[in-house]
């Protein structure tokens, strides 16, 4: 189909979703994970502020490097890996078909209220 | 005892329109908000950078919008609680709400409006299993009070202005020795905080360690040490009095989950006529509450807010018929 790419994302218990991203809707992977309900918070709305859209890059559909204000996020974010990326930063466009990127682990603590 | 007619838990933009919608009924508000300051997200997030679909507003700061809430809502001269998180409602027998804080403040009202959108900021701690043992023994996420650094060996980590302002701070003839952490060689922060750091730096009063992070903290009772991992060297035990993980806020659902509202993809379920929620006499509107087509955006919100007080009234005064009035026509009279 035209403007439509195939991405996969691994959820944080390894289950592969396959999904059906438009490049013409000027997405990107951390707003398609959220439309399709996937455990994304995207506090931030894709400022690069956030880092709860941090992905692992499965394979080499997307470049690993980062844009500055991403690196500056990653460098204050948790469980960082050499294939790191956020995923609000990254286009939905037909370059990245058939990206596969694995949700990083969700930092979440018990808190007292 | 606080007491009011519609208690708003959550001072971001929903909340604070609520009370104008409140007052032209003449409905008196009493807002809670864990943060320091109104505004939510607006404020806490982004408050900086422009907002363009508030109608009528081709372009608004953030801030700017929640300055202008104040404004419009001072009349109806509302009570805040800040820097307070709503943490228990009980029913009154007069069918009434009392809800306390976690500073114990106790506030009593007909209707409570749940406005928490994403829930109660809350900081971003690092994944260190021991790290919670010390808590406010040695470890510190906000700084309360500069003075309990007095002469103190600290280490703060973080990038962001949060980070590099304490540390000015607290280096300035405050604290024995400051460290300053940072996993990388740049900082988030503004350009003039950077520049400070860096001379404070090369002047000896700030301990610099960059591509640097504290993987582990130790102690008996209280922190003694901490281990920092320094690219491509050998990890260093440090002996330390506190040490301040500076990370930013982020919003977690918290207290509001346990208060027998039914939930639903973190967030309230509502009966779209009046917002209102299982509980006669709470209801959600803002982010914080969802339903089929739910949207969140602050123009749904000020929607929701109205139809809202509308029920709320009844609640106050069952006996009184209400009917719409135009500010147009009759202006805004505050209390
Ligand atoms: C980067 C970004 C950009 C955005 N841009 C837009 C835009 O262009 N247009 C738009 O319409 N929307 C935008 N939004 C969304 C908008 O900010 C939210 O819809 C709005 O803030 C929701 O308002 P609210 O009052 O419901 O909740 P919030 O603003 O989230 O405020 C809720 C408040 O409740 C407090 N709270 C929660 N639980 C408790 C408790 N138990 N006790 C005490 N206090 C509590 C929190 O501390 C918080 O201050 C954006 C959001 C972000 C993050
Ligand atoms: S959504 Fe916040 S960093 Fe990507």
């Amino acid at each position: 189909m035209d403007n439509i790419i195939t991405v996969t994302i691994i959820d944080r218990e390894g289950v592969e979703h396959q999904l059906e991203a438009p490049t013409d809707m000027n997405m990107n992977v951390m707003e398609l994970c959220k439309s399709y309900d996937l455990p994304v918070k995207g506090t931030c709305g894709g400022m690069a502020m956030c880092a709860s859209c941090q992905v692992y890059i499965e394979n080499d559909k997307v470049t690993l490097d980062r844009n500055d204000d991403e690196q500056l996020m990653l460098d204050e974010a948790w469980h960082v890996e050499d294939n790191s990326r956020l995923g609000c930063q990254i286009q939905l466009t037909n370059e990245i078909d058939g990206l596969i990127a694995r949700l990083a682990p969700e930092v979440e603590d018990e808190d007292d209220w | 005892m606080i007491e009011t007619d519609i208690l708003i838990i959550g001072a971001g933009p929903v909340g604070l329109f609520t009370v104008f919608e409140a007052g032209l009924l003449k409905l008196r508000c009493h807002l809670i908000d864990s943060l320091p300051q109104v505004g939510g997200q607006c404020s806490e997030i982004y408050p900086k950078k422009p907002i363009y679909d508030i109608p009528a507003y081709p372009s608004i700061l953030a801030g700017d919008l929640s300055d202008k809430l104040m404004e419009q809502i001072a009349p109806f001269k509302p009570g805040f609680t800040l820097g307070e998180t709503a943490v228990e409602i009980e029913e009154t027998d007069d069918n009434q709400f009392i809800v306390t804080t976690n500073l114990g403040t106790k506030h009593k009202a007909h209707n409570i409006a749940i406005a928490g959108g994403l829930g109660v900021f809350t900081p971003r701690k690092p994944p260190i299993p021991s790290l919670k043992f010390f808590e406010k023994k040695g470890v510190d996420y906000i700084i309360k009070d500069p003075e309990a650094y007095r002469d103190k060996k600290v280490v703060i980590s973080g990038g962001g202005d949060s980070a590099l302002d304490w540390a000015i701070f607290l280096a300035d003839g405050v604290a024995k020795e400051v460290t300053l952490v940072h996993r990388s060689k740049s900082f988030r922060g503004h350009l003039d905080s950077v520049q400070r750091i860096m001379d404070m730096a090369s002047d000896g009063k700030v301990k610099l360690m960059t591509d640097s992070e504290v993987i582990d903290v130790d102690g008996k009772e209280k922190l003694e040490h901490i281990i920092i991992k320094t690219k491509g060297e050998e990890n260093t035990t440090v002996s330390i009095d506190s040490w301040l993980p500076l990370f930013g806020l982020t919003p977690k659902l918290g207290p509001i989950a346990k208060w027998g509202l039914e939930i639903e993809k973190n967030a309230i379920k509502v009966n779209t006529f009046d917002y209102s929620t299982n509980r006669d006499g709470i209801y959600a509107i803002g982010d914080v509450n969802t339903y089929p087509g739910k949207l969140k955006l602050i123009l749904c919100g000020f929607h929701e807010a109205t139809l809202m007080v509308q029920s709320a009234f009844k609640r106050v005064y069952p006996d009184k018929n209400n009917v719409l009035k135009y500010t147009t026509v009759n202006g805004v009279n505050g209390f």
